[in-house]
């Protein structure tokens, strides 16, 4: 580890903690404060959208009836892509003439916009049209603001006291759009165009290089498409690898600056919670929970990566592991940016992760399996944490014998069997289908590294599945239909299977009466409970997925420092 | 029900008017207003031609120039992609072993303890345009003898081309391969005339 990347990773820390409260405050704004600076441009805008769609905005849902506009808009967004795609050969703004995507590629592509997983079984720029690229940033724009709106509505259900009602999903999808997204995707566009990254109609540039060989450039329309991906926390790249491309990150400042874009709102949220349950202090020792396991994160893999790869090293070399790392980056942004964009639930990558060491490369895993809980992206991650938050309350309850309270709510046998749901389900199936899969002609079939190492691509794609994270161990054969089919069934059950419990959750929380603190209430603030959570969230996390850990990365850790190469063949 | 069901299809085309089509072209239309250069891929021209783009590496074999690192997409710019070799690949050492044997036998009288790693590994994009200073010094004497320079003159050409970290803690010191090289040609030029 060197001196600049050490404190690089401490001062980008420091920056990600500092967006918390201005994010915050902002967002408190949109959903619950008279109004915000953007109002005289988007307040006409907003009010329009209402009367032409036949929303009252004065409705209020219970959490049933929010829950059913929320998937119906999301189905509505899913045909809708899926027949795109289907027809992309006849629809206009494809130059290069790319052919139709066949059922399994639709139906993976669209389920993946849809739930803001933006697994890619595809390579952008050989697959997709400028038209179709554009249907695809449509959903990652739409799908995260349908994530930012579950956790508004869960939130309430701490701060509503004796309601049967959580809000309104119209309302509060229209004000997430025209309040927090389309202002600062704007801006955040022109600024990448600005630091290289293209937007353009032309088709891909013909070149004869320096040498004489001859080149063809892919670009395209990509600063809007980059802004949406990275500010939504999809990470759906335009070109096949992501924000490794020089076009998506010509250099460390423009990929600092997505960096900081992605994590604004998942950290903001955090401080919005606090304030919108009445007690700032609760923000804030969640996102101390978040940021402990997420800087211990980055130096562990970092760690991993500086050290000389020992099959290397019996050739005379020595180096950190720079396979799959751009040098622009280098090791130590490399490692953060992976550590970020899979604690947020988001998949961008700028880093080979298949080709990670095999410590560094578990760190991402651990991410996602945590259930996107460390950091979380639009909304879905604090969810994630507050389920923990209730687990951790109870559990605390069972060892002092007292009723659990969380934020003056009694949390009572509906709320832990939802919360215990919302952590099997997505344990259930990222352990079921990888188990399929090792013992499947299909499923091995995808595999690309041999030994351990192909068991953990295969367990590496389910938990991005699940965690609706969307990056991979790009080896992996993901545009086989056996994969397809089954991520694409991860990615259902760990949007839905997840988010409907706790929105359950929320509306039986939001019944309840406030039971004033006592002398014996159990305080959620401070670093007691943050080391609570932190400890609820590793035991759930490595309790449960350990034995495939090591079958996986802990294996060919071992089995690479003891100088040996994977047998190779069978 | 039903009335949900008609309010999403209708929110969902607006809402896709105002992210899929005004948000990209009011985009489109202010960066190929004020931006032309970066918004079109920022390409280089050489001599009234189009020679590549600034952040896109391309492939350099001749002795005559200074080499890239090796590529998984052999610099396709329209197919990018990693080797996604895991660490414990045979394949992968196979792939590194013949790079350095390349690197050495291109190089004479390197020993391979001196050739750093970013000179014999691929990188993520298939597309680094970057190599590393010590990448770069170590082709000097090649690239001088190739065209007829001194080696102290080529030795400064590197220096005078290295990019530090930005706000000198992000990313790696490095040189862009096709800026050198460009650097290079405009040098052999004013030599020989």
């Amino acid at each position: 580890m060197t001196i600049p990347g050490v404190v690089g990773i401490l001062v980008l820390t420091a920056a990600i903690i500092a967006l918390a409260k201005p994010v915050g405050s902002y967002l408190y704004a949109v959903y619950d404060g008279p109004r915000t600076w953007l109002e005289p441009v988007m307040g006409p805008l907003e009010r329009r959208l209402y009367r032409w769609t036949g929303v009252d905005s004065k409705h209020e849902m219970r959490w049933t009836e929010y829950v059913f506009a929320l998937l119906i808009f999301n189905l509505v967004g899913f045909i809708a892509l899926y027949i795109l795609l289907r027809i992309q050969s006849v629809l206009p703004f494809n130059p290069q003439h790319l052919p139709d995507l066949g059922p399994h590629l639709s139906f993976n592509t669209a389920v993946s916009f849809m739930t803001n997983t933006n697994w890619q079984a595809y390579s952008g720029e050989a697959t997709m049209s400028y038209f179709s690229q554009d249907m695809l940033m449509i959903q990652q724009v739409l799908s995260p603001i349908t994530g930012l709106c579950m956790a508004v509505a869960f939130i309430r259900g701490f701060s509503r006291k004796n309601a049967d009602t959580l809000g309104n999903f119209w309302v509060d999808l229209t004000r997430t759009l025209l309040f927090v997204a389309l202002p600062v995707l704007l801006i955040s566009a022109l600024v990448l165009v600005a630091m290289g990254t293209p937007d353009t109609l032309l088709p891909y540039a013909h070149v004869t290089t320096l040498q004489g060989g001859h080149q063809l450039i892919a670009r395209g329309p990509v600063g809007a498409f980059e802004s949406a991906m990275q500010f939504g926390d999809n990470g759906g790249g335009f070109f096949n690898v992501n924000a490794g491309h020089p076009f998506e990150s010509p250099g460390a400042a423009s990929l600092i600056f997505q960096m900081m874009i992605g994590v604004s709102i998942p950290v903001g949220l955090t401080y919005y919670f606090g304030k919108a349950v009445g007690d700032t202090r609760q923000g804030w020792t969640i996102l101390a929970a978040m940021m402990a396991m997420f800087v211990a994160g980055v130096f562990i893999l970092y760690h991993a990566e500086v050290a000389t790869n020992p099959l290397l090293a019996q050739l005379g070399l020595h180096g950190p592991n720079l396979e799959g790392i751009d040098w622009r980056f280098g090791p130590a942004l490399s490692s953060f940016f992976e550590t970020l964009t899979t604690a947020v639930s988001w998949g961008s990558t700028a880093a080979a992760n298949d080709s990670l060491m095999p410590l560094g490369g578990m760190i991402p895993l651990f991410n996602m399996m945590s259930g996107e809980v460390i950091i979380g992206a639009w909304g879905v991650g604090l969810l994630g944490m507050l389920a923990f938050a209730i687990m951790a309350v109870f559990l605390a309850g069972l060892m002092v014998g007292r009723t659990p309270e969380y934020l003056g709510k009694k949390i009572q046998a509906f709320e832990i069997k939802m919360a215990v749901l919302a952590m099997i389900v997505p344990t259930f199936v990222i352990l079921g289908l990888a188990a399929w899969a090792v013992s499947s002609k299909g499923g091995l079939a995808g595999i690309f590294n041999p030994g351990p190492h192909g068991l953990s691509e295969i367990l590496y794609a389910f938990a991005s599945g699940v965690g609706n994270n969307g990056s991979a161990f790009g080896g992996l054969g993901a545009a086989l239909p056996f994969y397809t089919w089954t991520v694409g069934l991860a990615m259902l059950f760990g949007r839905f299977a997840m988010y409907i419990p706790a929105l359950a959750i929320a509306g039986s929380l939001a019944r309840k009466q406030t039971v004033p603190a006592g002398a014996g209430t159990f305080p959620t603030h401070g670093a007691t409970f943050a080391v609570l959570l932190i400890a609820v969230v590793v035991i759930v996390g490595a309790l449960t997925f350990f034995p495939a850990l090591a079958l996986g990365p802990l294996a060919e850790h071992f089995q690479l420092w003891s100088g040996h190469v994977i047998g190779g063949g069978k | 029900m039903i009335r949900h069901t008609w309010t999403a299809v209708r929110l969902f085309v607006l809402m896709a008017i105002l992210a899929g089509f005004i948000y990209p072209a009011i985009v489109l239309g202010i960066s190929q207003l004020t931006m032309a250069y970066q918004a079109n891929g920022s390409l280089v021209h050489y001599h009234g031609r189009v020679v590549g783009a600034k952040m896109i590496g391309q492939s350099f074999t001749s002795p005559k120039f200074f080499h890239g690192r090796p590529s998984a997409a052999d610099y396709n710019a329209a197919a990018s992609t990693a080797s996604n070799l895991g660490p414990s690949n045979p394949a992968l050492v196979k792939e590194v072993k013949a790079s350095l044997a390349l690197v050495l036998k291109q190089n004479p009288g390197l020993r391979a303890s001196q050739v750093p790693m970013d000179l014999v590994t691929s990188s993520d994009s298939g597309l680094d345009p970057n190599i590393s200073p010590q990448a770069a010094y170590l082709q000097v004497p090649r690239v001088a003898r190739a065209n007829g320079l001194p080696v102290s003159v080529v030795r400064a050409l590197v220096t005078r081309n290295i990019h530090g970290r930005f706000l000198g803690l992000y990313g790696e010191p490095r040189l862009n391969v096709l800026e050198l090289n460009l650097a290079l040609v405009s040098l052999v030029k004013s030599n020989g005339s």
